[in-house]
């Protein structure tokens, strides 16, 4: 339990460094958020009394707590080119980013974790060989190299994919799910071949190991052992990278939904980038970041449960 | 140079070949030479366009085809390799070496400064890389050198998490008392003493950060936030050519397959590094 606290106050703490940051760095850059939101209508009147309004003369600190708070509340500011509340318009946004993500986070699992274990089983088999290969190539092409090949190959030569045929989660959640299938796919496969080749050696690399050899001679079979001890240890590193992975797949869907033409926040945030539009840039990437602590969080609170051994340690 | 040749033979004694390193200095060699061939040399311009000869397949005029505005896909290849390559080697050299001085500082002195400056990397460590340039290309804003900066920032936790490991880990150690009290100044111990005994792993860590730098930049200009038209890096060509998949697949292909290439060839060629010792 102490650990669990622990783990939570250190995202608390990690979260508000981060607020901090992310709040000071587009605090100080050049450019008057008022003079922007007028453009070229901004009058020296208009300016002063939309500042004072907007509450831009505080004190930096000041005005970091009442964005930290009302941020937390939900409020995340108005957009200065559509002029109207951030949160409604990444609201809609997010539960696709997301889906995708765990989708693509599944996908990894799902290859993974047996063909890990698979050719670990038949270390310097056929398949070992080949799969080895394989892997080093799958983790040299870029994710949005392999969408594209993706794309190519079942949009062009099997012509069963539509691009650009994205139907919204609101519409038809079954066909929303098709259509994200394959770009799930391509966010997953160079994860899923770090995974193999992680799972791969730690089972390996288990299976030397001391206890190994008692629960052999026990009259144990391979696969007793193996499902009954070796895997328990063996998953503990790729629990750990499994969990970064899907922080990263958070953040590597914005590529990705850019080559399937998937409207996801990936849009909204690039047009912003590209128009300094910053409220709705600051909320996306706090978003994220919250996202991706709260994953973290999780990976360590199960870390824990598959090894006890942690709080000893600590 | 005989020494440096054996590394490429069979292995007399285990009878293997480091073809990792072998595979590393083709792929990476292909890709220098054509950067190399490029700053003196490019079939045509690569900005120069031609409407009679739009989006056309291989042949001996272009040998790579040409795009939708009748460009010499070669010449554009040469181009936006060299400019991938340069911002991924300036990334390096700004991420690595604050890093290190960062990482070095905080590691030797300790106190405050280090729990502050700790903090701070923790909390951009847990940001994913591609992120963290988003946000930094969102401050500095769209281009080049806007590009290599951003990046090059966005690589300086992980140096300084290592540089700094290597310094706790030194910094108690016999020689470094030794030169303490010699009297010698805090700095020289650091930059003189203990720097040079960092070099290996940096190194490997060099290497593995030029190919994360090389897909980031490439990523990033894909957006459509890096080098900006009319002049093209890899990754801003792919996302034009992505447009003619249909048309002309030939196209997109070849230049993934030439990023591909840069990539696989130098985490080939670190890995064979790694394996000199082996064979």
């Amino acid at each position: 339990m102490r650990y669990i606290l622990k783990k939570v106050l250190s995202m608390v703490l990690t979260l508000f460094v981060v607020s901090l940051c992310v709040f000071l760095a587009f605090s100080l850059i050049p450019g008057d958020p008022v003079t922007r939101m007028f453009g070229t209508e901004a009058t020296p009147e208009l300016i002063a009394q939309y500042r004072e309004k907007m509450g831009l003369n505080d004190p930096l600190l000041v005005r970091y707590f009442r964005w930290f708070t009302s941020f937390i509340q939900g409020d995340m500011g108005t957009s200065y080119d559509y002029k109207i509340p951030v949160a409604g318009m990444i609201a809609e946004k997010i539960p696709i980013t997301l889906t995708l993500a765990i989708m693509s986070f599944v996908i990894m699992v799902l290859i993974s974790i047996p063909l890990g274990i698979y050719i670990a089983k038949h270390e310097n088999g056929i398949m070992d060989h080949i799969i080895s290969i394989l892997n080093q190539i799958i983790m040299s092409i870029p994710p949005f190299f392999s969408g594209i090949l993706i794309t190519f190959f079942f949009g062009v030569i099997l012509r069963v994919f539509k691009p650009g045929g994205f139907v919204s989660y609101t519409k038809d959640f079954g066909a929303f799910i098709k259509y994200l299938i394959l770009p799930a796919v391509a966010i997953a496969l160079p994860k899923a071949a770090m995974a193999t080749k992680l799972l791969r050696g730690s089972v390996i690399e288990e299976a030397g190991k001391d206890y190994t050899r008692t629960a052999y001679s026990r009259g144990n079979t391979t696969n007793a052992v193996l499902y009954l001890h070796v895997l328990k240890n063996a998953m503990i590193p790729v629990v750990t990278f499994m969990g970064m992975a899907l922080a990263d797949m958070v953040a590597g869907s914005i590529v990705i939904e850019q080559v399937f033409g998937i409207p996801g926040i990936s849009r909204i945030l690039l047009t912003s980038i590209n128009n300094r539009d910053y409220p709705v840039v600051e909320a996306i990437i706090m978003g994220i970041a919250i996202m991706v602590l709260v994953i973290n969080l999780l990976v360590d609170i199960i870390y824990r449960i598959i090894d006890p051994r942690i709080e000893v340690e600590e | 140079m005989k020494r440096f040749l054996a590394l490429f033979r069979k292995n007399k004694a285990t009878g293997k070949r480091n073809s990792y390193l072998i595979l590393g200095c083709i792929f990476t060699g292909v890709i220098l030479l054509m950067v190399l061939i490029g700053i003196f040399y490019m079939p045509y311009s690569p900005t120069k366009m031609d409407a009679s000869s739009k989006l056309q397949g291989f042949s001996f005029r272009h040998w790579m085809g040409t795009d939708h505005m009748g460009r010499d896909v070669l010449s554009r290849v040469m181009y936006g390799s060299r400019v991938t390559l340069a911002i991924a080697a300036s990334t390096i050299v700004i991420g690595a070496g604050l890093g290190t001085i960062i990482g070095a500082l905080t590691g030797y002195f300790g106190g405050i400064f280090d729990e502050i400056s700790m903090r701070i990397i923790d909390a951009m460590l847990a940001f994913p890389s591609i992120l963290l340039s988003l946000v930094f290309v969102s401050l500095f804003g769209t281009g080049t050198y806007q590009v290599a900066v951003a990046l090059g920032i966005s690589f300086v936790p992980s140096f300084a998490r290592i540089v700094r490991g290597e310094f706790l880990r030194s910094k108690n150690m016999d020689y470094v008392e030794v030169a303490r009290l010699q009297g010698v100044s805090d700095l020289r111990i650091i930059f003189v003493h203990i720097l040079p005994n960092t070099v290996g792993v940096l190194m490997s860590s060099i290497m593995i950060g030029f190919n994360n730098a090389v897909l980031a930049e490439a990523g990033l200009s894909f957006l459509g936030i890096g080098a900006q038209p009319p002049y093209a890096s890899l990754g801003n060509m792919l996302s034009d050519a992505q447009s003619y998949l249909f048309n002309r697949p030939s196209y997109v292909i070849s230049i993934g397959v030439v990023i591909v290439i840069m990539v696989l060839g130098f985490s080939f060629l670190s890995e064979g590094i790694k394996r000199i010792s082996n064979y």
